[in-house]
């Protein structure tokens, strides 16, 4: 079916299921984002400090330390010894982020806490809107090269180098600590993602991203398309998906392949779950490899019904 | 979507290192600009101060993640982060502005307690060792007391008075018979507080603390300054045969010593 005469994406979704489940994990995901977000601001905006400090390090209730894993890296690359942030915290804290995102999977950081996501988001709403085009699209490889290049120049000159320039701290920093001029380059990034390239960002160049999705390789909270069986190839997960590539495998894969959407890159947005009029997707864990189209739990035999 | 490699054939090895070199190549100019905007955020604004403890900047730029915990424990909201285009230090970086709020020098250095990555060293426990800066009197020419008069204040609110600063005494030359009192600030004991630059009650502050790299400069090694270096340059030629008591030696009071034809004060005796 071409785009032009099926209905919006999530349309049908909407009609089987009604509109809170196939909006369900977009809502829980801002509630999520304005949550953490929230967290933090309750200090500066109400004085109300149950954590300080920004995404990079910050103190929950004055006990738990929590640095960002990345950042550490740069500082580890810049040459800063190690040993002194033993007693300091931030070791502890880049390391309890590291294991939690290990677990839950690492991009989870992305769709679930990062505040960019919901500027991007926007942008890639307006963009098709508008109905752009494509634009540019580079290599799925390219955010490791970005990463890369971030930690050699971190190497190079001593610094922690991404924050020069990082959008999410510029916003995040900025909407707690003063934005002075910060702005720009989230406007920067909102605008490439419009008209420059559709999902440029989060999508191909953040070097952020492409460290949680390291770090999420082998994460056990997975996506599944346990019901792939029942997919009518309406295409709308797709058009959803921030990283479309990683569905084909786990949805179009042939009896007896994994249903689990195993790519680093997928972000367990659960934007897939949503808008699946078939419920084909689930949430589940990386060691359940399920499918309907296992002779015994065939709840619908000869399901592909569209063509 | 994904078009699998089969893996020899020439032609995706050539599209594969195609790809490969414009992702390096297109890494490399991105990466000179970020190198060139790291190498540039070195240079720290002359005004902007470091919090107490922090490591020199070259290291500290390496090691500060700009999480903004030391800016949360200062009580006297001394401390901010530097924010692009508007404060000239690193964005995200603590810093402050002695005019506008000095260093209250807390006892217990909370910024420092705070600081989750050692930017600001945990090895500074007391406050006293803190070497933010030196405060430099930097215009003579509108300094109240280096015209004459008693103003004072820069030299009674330091918190490390009569040792960081001191008023010395001075002639003063424009009267003829009158005296000036020159606030002077030691080097070793100064700790860039600025409360002193903040406390000056001129319309701009006369006294400022400037960063250490500007204020200070090495002493020269080949001089030696006699007066408080007693060790003689070269042992052997200087170390002559003590004479003593007697005539021709330099000790003053030894009886049978040089007698010099005024009156000693009595205090030398
Ligand atoms: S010593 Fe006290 S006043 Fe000075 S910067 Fe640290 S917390 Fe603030
Ligand atoms: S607490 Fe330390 S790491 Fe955090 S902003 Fe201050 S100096 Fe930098
Ligand atoms: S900066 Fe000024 S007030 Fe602070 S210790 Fe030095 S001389 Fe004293
Ligand atoms: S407060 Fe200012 S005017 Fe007064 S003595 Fe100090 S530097 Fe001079």
């Amino acid at each position: 079916m071409s785009r032009a005469t099926r209905p919006p994406v999530g349309q049908e979704a909407i009609a089987v299921h009604g509109w809170w489940h196939a909006h369900r994990f977009l809502v829980l995901r801002r509630i999520s984002q304005l949550f953490f977000l929230g967290l933090f601001l309750l200090g500066p905006w109400a004085g109300i400090w149950l954590v300080k400090g920004n995404l990079t390090s910050s103190l929950t209730l004055g006990v738990l330390p929590l640095s960002d894993p990345f950042v550490f890296l740069q500082t580890l690359a810049a040459g800063h010894p190690p040993l002194l942030t033993v007693a300091t915290g931030a070791l502890a804290g880049a390391v309890i982020v590291a294991l939690v995102y290990a677990l839950i999977g690492g991009r989870v950081y992305c769709s679930w806490v990062c505040p960019v996501n919901p500027v991007t988001d926007a942008a890639h709403w307006l963009h098709t809107r508008l109905g752009l085009k494509k634009g540019w699209q580079p290599k799925r490889g390219t955010r490791l090269w970005v990463m890369a290049m971030v930690l050699a120049v971190s190497a190079l000159t001593g610094s922690v180098a991404w924050e020069m320039v990082n959008p999410i701290s510029m916003l995040h920093r900025g909407l707690i600590f003063g934005m002075g001029f910060g702005w720009t380059l989230v406007a920067g990034v909102f605008i490439f993602d419009l008209v420059l390239s559709r999902r440029g960002w989060c999508g191909h160049l953040c070097p952020v991203g492409a460290f949680y999705g390291l770090l999420g390789e082998r994460s056990l909270l997975r996506v599944s398309a346990a019901n792939r069986a029942a997919c009518d190839d309406c295409m709308d997960c797709f058009d959803v998906c921030p990283e479309a590539h990683v569905i084909s495998p786990a949805l179009r894969g042939s009896a007896g392949t994994s249903p689990l959407i195993l790519s680093r890159d997928c972000t367990n947005c659960g934007r897939c779950i949503d808008v699946c009029p078939e419920s084909v997707f689930r949430f589940t864990h990386r060691f359940d490899d399920r499918t309907s189209d296992d002779p015994v739990q065939a709840t619908q035999p000869g399901a592909t019904r569209a063509a | 979507m994904n078009v699998p490699f089969k893996s020899g054939s020439p032609i995706d090895r050539r599209r594969f290192l195609g790809d490969a070199a414009r992702a390096v190549g297109g890494c490399l100019v991105a990466g000179t600009f970020l190198a060139r905007m790291a190498t540039d955020a070195r240079a720290l604004p002359a005004q902007a101060l470091r919090p107490p403890g922090a490591l020199d900047e070259a290291e500290f730029l390496g090691a500060c993640i700009r999480c903004g915990l030391c800016v949360r424990d200062c009580p006297y909201d001394t401390l901010a982060l530097a924010e692009l285009g508007v404060d000239g230090a690193a964005t995200g970086t603590p810093f402050f502005t002695a005019r506008d709020v000095p260093c209250e020098m807390c006892e217990d250095i909370p910024c420092v307690a705070a600081c989750p990555t050692g930017a600001l060293d945990h090895g500074l426990t007391d406050i006293d060792d803190a070497r933010m800066g030196i405060a430099v009197l930097i215009d003579e020419e509108h300094c109240l007391n280096a015209l004459g008069l008693r103003c004072d204040v820069c030299y009674r609110v330091c918190p490390v008075i009569d040792k960081a600063i001191t008023l010395e005494v001075e002639h003063n030359a424009r009267s003829g018979h009158h005296a000036k009192f020159m606030p002077t600030v030691h080097a070793e004991a100064c700790t860039g507080c600025g409360k002193c630059e903040k406390s000056c009650v001129l319309p701009e502050s006369a006294i400022k603390v400037l960063p250490i790299r500007l204020a200070r400069v090495d002493a020269a090694e080949h001089y030696r300054l006699g007066w408080e270096d007693r060790q003689p340059l070269v042992d052997e030629l200087i170390d002559l045969p003590d004479r003593l008591p007697g005539p021709g030696t330099d000790n003053l009071v030894t009886p049978g010593g040089f007698e010099p034809a005024f009156k000693l004060p009595e205090a030398l005796k």
